[in-house]
């Protein structure tokens, strides 16, 4: 059996229960939190290269052989996003030891930490639907509690909100499942795809299907996104760089796996919608982007286009289009998180974050600014930063598909999200500095290493593409092609 | 039975919803929790009500009742139960810092 595939899920689990017994020993937790995260890390790049190997693996649980168990299934598209989860949570936890203060440390900060990427492993990896749920709950849970921890009054107040919209989000999710039981009987993903393309995707399958578009697009910002800036912009920056790089993501990959497994027999409907919804969303986003003056809330909005930026790949669905998606979804786990651990930093530099409190900043830290300059370009698409190639598949994708009003929207959603850095650039980091060399808070090198290591892993990415491009055409094969998954879950290896 | 069951499940969400559209707090959180009682009745309808016989699979049983949902619906209040706690939790918290519970006085709150 493939035991190792539970490992990312179990990795953070176990060692976050471990902590919690570990609870003055601040050190000890912060060294296995970091230790555990590393771990995930190598683990799963060995699955990665174990997959190119064998083909895509699976763990049926207790032995329980498919439809009847639970089951693990990894493929490329899941595991890759589970190696850029490990390494871009680690780095943020870098960020963390010396940012998040000691009174959250003391309470189980890193506990919720490792359950969150508990959680969010567990979704990428299960082949199961209701498993999927019960990941999905352990990831919000632990992102209720990190949310609120620390109890400042706007935590509070926008975590209401927060908690508010996604239990009614999970309630749509269980009602969907209900639903789809009911009509299929069966509630392994593959299994679902098989029965599915047997009986034919009927209308009432389609409304199903549509139950879960709102789930998913509820989880992920798609649309349905007005919750998104308020809780992102509320917690402290080592939390919000958590939830802006991984939360929604898990949305986005959820909804690439129901509608390119299970749902994809009437794409003039699903799939139509979807892309309706991310021009919609990379509009509003947009309009939020340019709009506001907080960094945090600029940056949230940022969020938001990317989530219909991604999308239009799903809508386009050809094997280009989604692997720009792919390109575009590990790029942007690592840029929200720079962008997310920029901006924390300077509003920890100047105590303020409105962009009209600061000026000039480029003189007091020349590196920062060096810093979001470049992200500021890897975001906007510039080869050879890591944001270019997603972009150039995703239009791609979209040139050959024909639908070029998706592809205008796409790009000038793009120039937006130039526009509204730049205009926080130009803001804060030009003009006339207002800090004097004596006044001005130190940047503590323990705080700039995770932002270089972010600045960094942009340009690997970006001029390594070559090196993750066999992972990535690999999941978008397995995911335009649901027979390879079906045979794999099924074990039928002809 | 199972038409029954149905329309108390619909009931049930209309009585959660009306109370989830209220402005306090406390009754958003009791909406949720019977929202959620009647999204498990809906999934007991859908493995079929009591059909006479346990739900065991013998090499030679000629009926059976389906034991997926009642797992689901046991992970499911387990689920729920946690996210009321937090909830309730949460709710009195902000209580304390804001002294209300009303959102239309939450909204738009700005942190000085």
């Amino acid at each position: 059996m493939n035991n190792i595939i539970v490992m990312p899920m179990i990795i953070p689990l176990l060692t976050g229960i471990v902590l919690v017994f570990l609870r003055p020993y601040i050190k000890i937790q912060r060294m296995l939190t970091f230790l555990a995260l590393v771990a995930t890390a190598g683990v799963s790049l060995y699955i990665l290269n174990s997959i190119q190997a064998n083909g895509i693996l699976t763990l049926n649980f207790g032995g329980w052989l498919p439809p009847y168990g639970i089951l693990f299934v990894a493929d490329s598209f899941s595991v890759l996003l589970v190696l850029t989860t490990s390494i871009v949570s680690s780095i943020i936890l870098l960020y963390a030891f010396s940012s998040i203060g000691e009174a959250r440390e003391n309470m189980f900060f890193y506990t919720f930490v490792l359950l969150l990427i508990a959680g969010v492993n567990g979704s990428f990896l299960t082949g199961d639907l209701f498993n999927l749920f019960v990941s999905f709950e352990v990831m919000l849970l632990a992102s209720y509690v990190l949310i609120t921890l620390g109890g400042r009054k706007i935590q509070l107040v926008e975590s209401i909100k927060y908690v508010a919209i996604n239990v009614l989000s999970s309630w749509f999710f269980l009602l969907g499942i209900a639903y789809l039981y009911g009509t299929i009987g069966t509630l392994n993903m593959a299994h679902l795809s098989e029965r599915i393309a047997e009986v034919g995707q009927t209308p009432l399958l389609t409304v199903i299907s549509l139950i879960f578009l709102l789930v998913f697009s509820l989880k992920s910002g798609l649309l349905l996104y007005f919750w998104l800036p308020g809780s992102y912009s509320a917690p402290p920056t080592a939390i919000a760089a958590l939830f802006g790089a991984l939360l929604t993501k898990v949305g986005i990959y959820a909804m690439f796996r129901m509608f390119t497994l299970v749902f994809y027999h009437e794409p003039s409907i699903t799939h139509t919608l979807i892309g309706i919804m991310a021009v919609l969303t990379m509009i509003g986003g947009s309009i939020g982007a340019i709009a506001y003056k907080d960094i945090r809330q600029i940056i949230s909005y940022n969020v938001i286009i990317t989530v219909g930026f991604i999308l239009v790949g799903l809508a386009i669905s050809t094997e280009i289009a989604i692997q720009g998606s792919i390109y575009y979804l590990v790029h942007d786990m690592i840029i929200k998180a720079l962008l997310f651990l920029l901006a924390g930093t300077m509003i920890y530099l100047t105590g303020s974050a409105r962009i009209e409190d600061m000026s000039g900043l480029i003189r007091n830290y020349p590196l920062l600014g060096w810093l979001f300059f470049l992200s500021i370009l890897s975001l906007a698409g510039i080869p050879p930063l890591s944001g270019f190639i997603g972009k150039l598949y995703i239009g791609q994708g979209a040139v050959e598909a024909g639908v070029y009003g998706l592809l205008v929207i796409a790009f000038l959603s793009s120039l937006f999200v130039l526009y509204s850095l730049l205009r926080i650039f130009m803001n804060t980091f030009w003009g006339e500095t207002i800090i004097s060399e004596d006044d001005e808070t130190p940047l503590r090198k323990r705080l700039l290493l995770p932002v270089v290591l972010l600045g960094a892993a942009t340009i690997v990415l970006g001029i390594g593409a070559e090196g993750i491009s066999v992972y990535v055409s690999d999941a978008a094969h397995t995911l335009m092609n649901p027979t390879v998954y079906i045979d794999a879950v099924m074990q039928r290896n002809q | 039975m199972e038409t029954l069951i149905t329309i108390l499940a619909g009931v049930l969400v209309t009585v959660a919803v009306y109370l989830l559209l209220s402005r306090s707090i406390i009754r958003i959180i009791l909406g949720s929790a019977v929202l959620s009682h009647a999204v498990h009745l809906l999934l007991m309808v859908m493995g079929g009500l009591k059909t006479g016989s346990a739900p065991l699979l013998g090499e030679n049983a000629s009926s059976y009742t389906d034991a997926l949902p009642q797992a689901l619906i046991l992970t499911a209040i387990v689920i729920s139960f946690a996210v009321t706690a937090f909830l309730l939790v949460l709710a009195y918290r902000t209580y304390q810092e804001t002294g209300t519970d009303d959102l239309q006085e939450l909204r738009g709150f700005i942190d000085e």
